[in-house]
């Protein structure tokens, strides 16, 4: 194919996942998805369900697991026919957690099926013990929230308003999820008419040619990438602080074999499936590692083709292969090892392109009570912190975590929104690990409830094992949540995950959450750079 | 014979000076380019204007600006002081917990106020508006000593939720003043009375920055320009397209962030209108930059919120432009996957395109207009270079395009601007298709040097009716400055729900509004043909965080019944044009108030730009040259200014003019319409 209308037809594509992105951040109710922007959309192959583009502003996590969850559906509903869609948050078939509900339709052309469109969004509320579904205790899926396996929402252009029944029936806050829902509705409308005029305007050929050209592309270049590696074995390991179930520290550890254009993570050192929730299934780990090498590789294309010369290999049986039921909910704490893992080993392969760790926690806060009134309320909430040091500069202060491109809502909207006061939103000073480029820094939230009595859980992580610097940098400070009851401080026995702590009128929870690694020897950082710092109150 | 009434329209870009001169007495119009002088503007300008009419008979010179946009994207603002609320000193450089881009985890961040002046003050109100502790004006006086003594030259303040309820921030700006040695400060609710803190930060710091820094610059423009006898009006354009006072705009230099692009839209709207083509989308082809904007009905879209650069959030009304890395100077190159890309890094100015000769080595847009003979090698427009090295520029996209895709240098060449207009049709269908317009209904109007070079591929790409391309398309934005009404905008936010809204309240809050916007146009003392006012709601359902624009169906000056089934049947038109469904049972809320008043002032008869009615084709026929359009083709060229009213030409055809070329595709044909624009359309 020619490489003009390559371009052309790239650039095209990207599009269409970018609006349907922005149509379900605009329209969407739950601030996870509006303002957090924790969702995604793509093409995804009619045969396979493997990745074919994805948009800029989707969460990256999603570009890999999204081609899971399609061949999910493929391989249940071998029936589809125009005007299907289907939705499912079955973690075990598409990866990540049940709060992750994803739309699956068909774009048909000419009888037959020319790609999938997919849509994926985290939604406020799935039912399960803990509202907002980050249930550290949970020890099986029921737990942490509702399944629904793959099923028909509208069955060749009809609503199944059974089906809307019972996601409403699921959630505490249904309306929220009603809205949400059509949300995601409007996108994939879009997204239908939208790959139709591409259709109508190159016709189906030179489309899927384009498509089939840009995944070869990829795996060329992510070749050529491997291939300037130097050839040899490493191994890394880092620990998550526990399983929210018993205090002991769970391995994630990869040994790289690298020779030619071939690429082998063996990640079979790593942990047996644990009780608690920060198991993954193999689908959300292949994905993690999609993101770290993108991340590492910027350069090339977001498509399953980054994969091809890659082997990734998931021990069965460990944390990184859960069967159901194990709890996955706090997926997004183990992935985050992985992509620290596979950055402090290129770190070693590649020093001149290193980063030091980010903060490796999503700070997963969720309070919830009743209002005087008697109506149910739902505060959701990640929080932010440091990126690492690296080859360009220190490392941004209060970053959102490499597996998300999520913003954080403001101060002004939460309290708005539900009975709570921030006192404190502050950047965390000396919380950068130290280096030639400083970690950036994490943050301080300290938040008080307004209402009679609330419930804080927090689901989180670092509180053990600090973000690690690279290149002879320092690690950066490590994660502290704590809660105040009546005037009494309290840091959670697990460290970082507590669950159903009793707030009272002006009580509060604070976290001040982690900074990132630092790059390079902090004994050569530019002198003025380091006078900055003091000037500045970045260091203590 | 009346006196004449001069007005002097005058946008000072990067590289050009332009001005435009119209009497409004007797119609006639001129213009007129010359080099800007960066850092020393008041010099170019005052000599500008004074190659045009003499000062002392100018009654009004409208001024577009950069000099804001440019102090903030090079960081060369003031040093600001931030006074805040306890506990949030660090809002502005947290900012929304966002990054530079998605993948790759590099690039920090500078925030436009450093930390070390940034203070915290005792003082705290709800998001209800009611006042949990009052604010400490002994501390807030404290404070801002400290900050003067540190090198504040400008003081801010922003306390939470002053939205909902000034009453903080007004006591510390009385507390601060009487300590502040200059005119320098101002509080987030006067600037920015919304919602979100980050957002009305980030505005009132970036404000604080420029003050003194526009402020210096147009106090001493106005005194260079009185100094020479100029006794008249001068006059800023925001980014909202209207113009401002020089006080209001020393006061709210954050609004002269997009001053000289919004000019240029503001006249395209104009331009089209008067051409019967009142459904615009105007493409201005820069140096590094292609920026889109949309005009529907003769009225150009406008955006609540800029992102200067990462992390530099401006939430203030503006012209809404669509801005992507494609103009003259972006490079193409050739990635490790074998894909051609062009842009978004660019050569910028210096050094240039390869066939510039200033050092550039890396193949440009403009570099393969000048391959293919779409741009004059000998007679480059703007008048400061001498001639084009077409031969270099071939080697450079031979070497680095050709070379590595298998094509030769002609191909290579064609296949860059396929790229660059590929691009350049995404950022048309964005701001078109992408928002739900039918392109079929509009018409792109290229200006800039380059823009008409690009136009009949964009036509063709993104199924665009037609091209109009201005009599003047390279000072369209000085002609904007002449012809902006003056405008102001206020948002308030109310964030309740729809039930609950009083309409005769509303109805009061909006009149308010009204009366303080025209206390300002009042007070520039300028005079208007006519004047108008206008109200949006912003509006979702309950649990959703965006809203969408509602306007109000309400007379020319804003006044008319208000009730809850017109808010509600407003809201779910709105609603449906934007999401293609309605939720039921699902109660609504309104957020913002939006309230705009509009001096309408004079309009520019376009007629008196028309060609001379003795122009003809014959005389206007320069000869030919060989272009490429896939071959290559014997291209006759014209003198652009010089074709006569009715001039029908079919492509493939070159029209030069000194401020830009045009290039009409084998298959369009170009008609000089009674204004002197032309039309281009697909040949019947």
């Amino acid at each position: 194919m020619d490489p003009i209308t390559l371009a052309v037809l790239k650039g095209r594509l990207e599009q269409i996942a970018d609006e349907m992105d922005a149509t379900l951040f605009r329209a969407a109710f739950n601030p996870t998805i509006a303002e957090a922007h924790d969702a995604c959309h793509g093409l995804y192959d009619a045969a396979t369900g493997a990745t074919l583009v994805q948009g800029k502003s989707g969460l990256p996590i999603f570009v890999g697991v999204m081609a899971f969850a399609t061949k999910a559906v493929i391989d249940k509903f071998p029936d589809a026919v125009d005007g299907d869609i289907f939705i499912f948050n079955d973690p075990y078939l598409g990866g990540t957690h049940l709060s992750d509900l994803r739309l699956i339709r068909p774009v048909f052309r000419n009888g037959s099926i020319f790609c999938w469109l997919g849509s994926v969004g985290h939604w406020h509320d799935v039912g399960g013990a803990v509202p907002g579904n980050y249930n550290p205790a949970a020890t099986e899926y029921f737990q942490e929230g509702v399944l629904i396996p793959p099923v028909r929402l509208y069955a060749a252009g009809v609503l199944r308003q059974d089906i809307v029944d019972i996601l409403r029936a699921a959630s505490r806050l249904p309306d929220i999820a009603y809205g949400d829902l059509q949300a995601h509705l409007s996108a994939l409308d879009l997204g239908v008419s939208r790959v139709a005029a591409l259709l109508d305007e190159y016709g189906v050929a030179t489309v899927a040619a384009a498509l089939t050209e840009l995944r070869a592309r990829a795996a060329l270049l992510m070749r050529a990438q491997i291939a300037a590696l130097p050839d040899g074995t490493w191994s890394e390991e880092d620990f998550l602080d526990n399983d929210g179930r018993t205090d002991m520290p769970l391995r994630i550890a990869v040994d790289v074999r690298k020779s030619g254009e071939r690429l082998t993570l063996d990640l079979s050192r790593s942990a047996p499936a644990c009780a608690g929730p920060v198991n993954i299934s193999r689908a959300t780990t292949v994905a993690s590692v999609y993101v770290a090498l993108k991340h590492l590789f910027p350069e090339v294309p977001a498509n399953s083709g980054v994969l091809d010369p890659v082997e990734v290999i998931v021990p069965p049986g460990s944390l990184l292969d859960a069967q159901p039921p194990a709890p996955v909910g706090g997926y997004t704490e183990t992935i985050l090892r992985i992509i620290d893992v596979l950055f402090c080993v290129f770190a070693r392969m590649r020093p001149d392109a290193a980063y030091g760790n980010a903060y490796g926690t999503i700070n997963a806060l969720s309070i919830a009570g009743r209002r005087g009134d008697g109506r149910r309320w739902v505060l959701f909430q990640f929080f932010g912190g440091g990126h690492g040091g690296n080859p360009e500069g220190d490392g941004l202060s209060h970053g959102n975590p490499p597996i998300a491109t999520a913003i954080i809502p403001p101060v002004e909207t939460m309290e708005a929104a539900y009975p709570v006061r921030y006192r404190q939103w502050a950047l965390r000073e000396g919380s950068g690990g130290a280096g030639a480029h400083r970690g950036g820094l994490g943050a301080i939230y300290e938040i008080e409830v307004l209402e009679e009595s609330a419930e804080a859980f927090v689901f989180a992580e670092r509180a053990r094992f600090a973000p690690r610097g690279v290149l002879g940098g320092g690690d950066g400070a490590k994660n502290v949540v704590r809660y105040r009851q009546g005037g009494v401080w309290t840091v959670p026995p697990l460290g970082s995950k507590v669950v159903g702590v009793a707030l009272r009128r002006g009580d509060c929870v604070r976290l001040e959450t982690p900074g990132g690694g630092g790059w390079g020897d902090p004994a050569s950082r530019d002198t003025a750079a380091a006078a900055q710092d003091r000037r500045m109150g970045y260091v203590a | 014979m009346s006196a004449p009434r001069l007005v002097v329209g005058v946008d000072v870009g990067g590289t050009y000076t332009d001005l435009f001169l119209f009497d409004e007495a007797s119609g006639v119009a001129r213009v007129h380019k010359l080099a800007s002088t960066r850092g020393q503007e008041a010099v170019g300008f005052a000599d500008g204007v004074a190659a045009l009419a003499k000062l002392a008979d100018v009654s009004a010179i409208v001024h577009g600006t950069t000099v804001g946009t440019n102090a903030l994207l090079e960081r060369k603002g003031a040093r600001a002081g931030l006074i805040t609320t306890a506990g949030f000193r660090d809002v502005l450089e947290m900012r929304r917990r966002d990054r530079r881009q998605t993948w790759g985890l590099t690039g920090s961040f500078v925030p436009p106020i450093p930390r070390d002046l940034r203070a915290e003050v005792p003082e705290r109100t709800l998001a209800d508006g009611s006042i949990l502790e009052p604010v400490d004006a002994a501390a807030v006086q404290a404070a801002a000593r400290r900050l003067h003594a540190a090198g504040a030259e400008a003081l801010c303040i922003v306390f939470l939720h002053s939205y909902a309820n000034p009453a903080n921030e007004r006591a510390a700006l009385a507390a601060a003043r009487a300590v502040w040695p200059n005119a320098h400060i101002a509080i987030s609710s006067d600037i920015l009375p919304e919602i979100r803190e980050f957002e009305r930060t980030s505005t009132t710091s970036l404000n604080a920055v420029l003050q003194p820094v526009v402020g210096a610059y147009l106090a001493a423009l106005d005194d260079r320009l009185r100094a020479d006898g100029f006794a008249g009006e001068f006059l800023i354009v925001q980014s909202n397209g209207g113009v401002m006072s020089v006080a209001t705009a020393q006061a709210l230099p954050v609004r002269t962030a997009l001053s000289g692009p919004a000019a240029g839209v503001i006249a395209a709207a104009h331009i089209a209108t008067a051409a019967d083509f009142p459904d615009v989308i105007t493409g201005d082809v820069g140096g590094t930059s292609f920026d889109v904007s949309l005009i529907e009905a003769g009225v150009p879209a406008l955006a609540a919120e800029s992102t200067l650069d990462f992390g530099l959030v401006v939430r203030t009304p503006m012209v809404e432009i669509t801005t992507i890395g494609a103009g003259g100077g972006s490079i193409a190159l050739v990635d490790a996957a074998g894909l051609l890309r062009v842009g978004p890094e660019s050569a910028g100015s210096v050094p240039g395109p390869v066939c510039y000769g200033r050092g550039g080595e890396r193949p440009t847009v403009t570099d393969a207009n000048v391959v293919l003979g779409r741009i004059n090698a000998a007679r480059p427009i703007g008048g400061t270079l001498g001639t084009l090295d077409a031969e270099a520029a071939a080697r450079a996209i031979g070497r680095l395009v050709g070379d590595p895709l298998g094509l030769s240098v002609t191909e290579a060449a064609g296949a860059i601007l396929r790229v660059a207009n590929a691009r350049m049709a995404g950022a048309l269908r964005l701001v078109s298709i992408e928002r739900g317009h039918d392109p079929k209904r509009f018409t792109l109007m290229p200006f800039g040097g380059g823009g008409a070079l690009h136009a009949g591929a964009l036509l063709r790409e993104v199924g665009l009716a037609r091209a109009l391309v201005p009599r003047f398309p390279g000072v369209t934005s000085a002609l904007g400055c002449v012809i902006a009404d003056m405008r102001h905008d206020r948002v308030h936010t109310l964030n309740r729900l729809l039930d609950s809204i009083d309409p005769a309240a509303l109805r009061a809050e909006m009149d308010a509004a009204a009366a303080d916007l025209a206390a300002l146009l009042d007070r520039a003392g300028v005079a208007f043909t006519g004047r108008r006012v206008e109200h949006a709601l912003d509006m979702s359902y309950v649990g959703q965080t965006h809203t969408v624009a509602v306007p109000l169906a309400l007379a020319r000056d804003g006044a008319g019944p208000l009730d809850h089934a017109a808010l509600m049947a407003a809201f779910r038109g709105a609603y449906r044009a934007a999401y293609g469904r309605l939720l039921e049972g699902v109660p609504m809320r309104v957020l913002n108030l939006r309230s705009a008043v509009i001096g309408e002032r004079p309009k520019i008869d376009l007629l008196s730009l028309a060609p001379a009615a003795d122009a003809s084709l014959a005389a206007a026929h320069l000869g030919e040259r060989q272009v490429w359009f896939g071959d290559w083709r014997a291209t006759p060229v014209f003198d652009r200014l010089a074709l006569p009213v009715g001039a029908v030409i079919a492509g493939p055809a070159v029209l030069e003019q000194p401020d830009a070329t045009i290039l009409l595709d084998p298959g369009h044909h170009g008609r000089v319409d009674r204004f002197g624009n032309l039309i281009i359309e697909a040949a019947p």
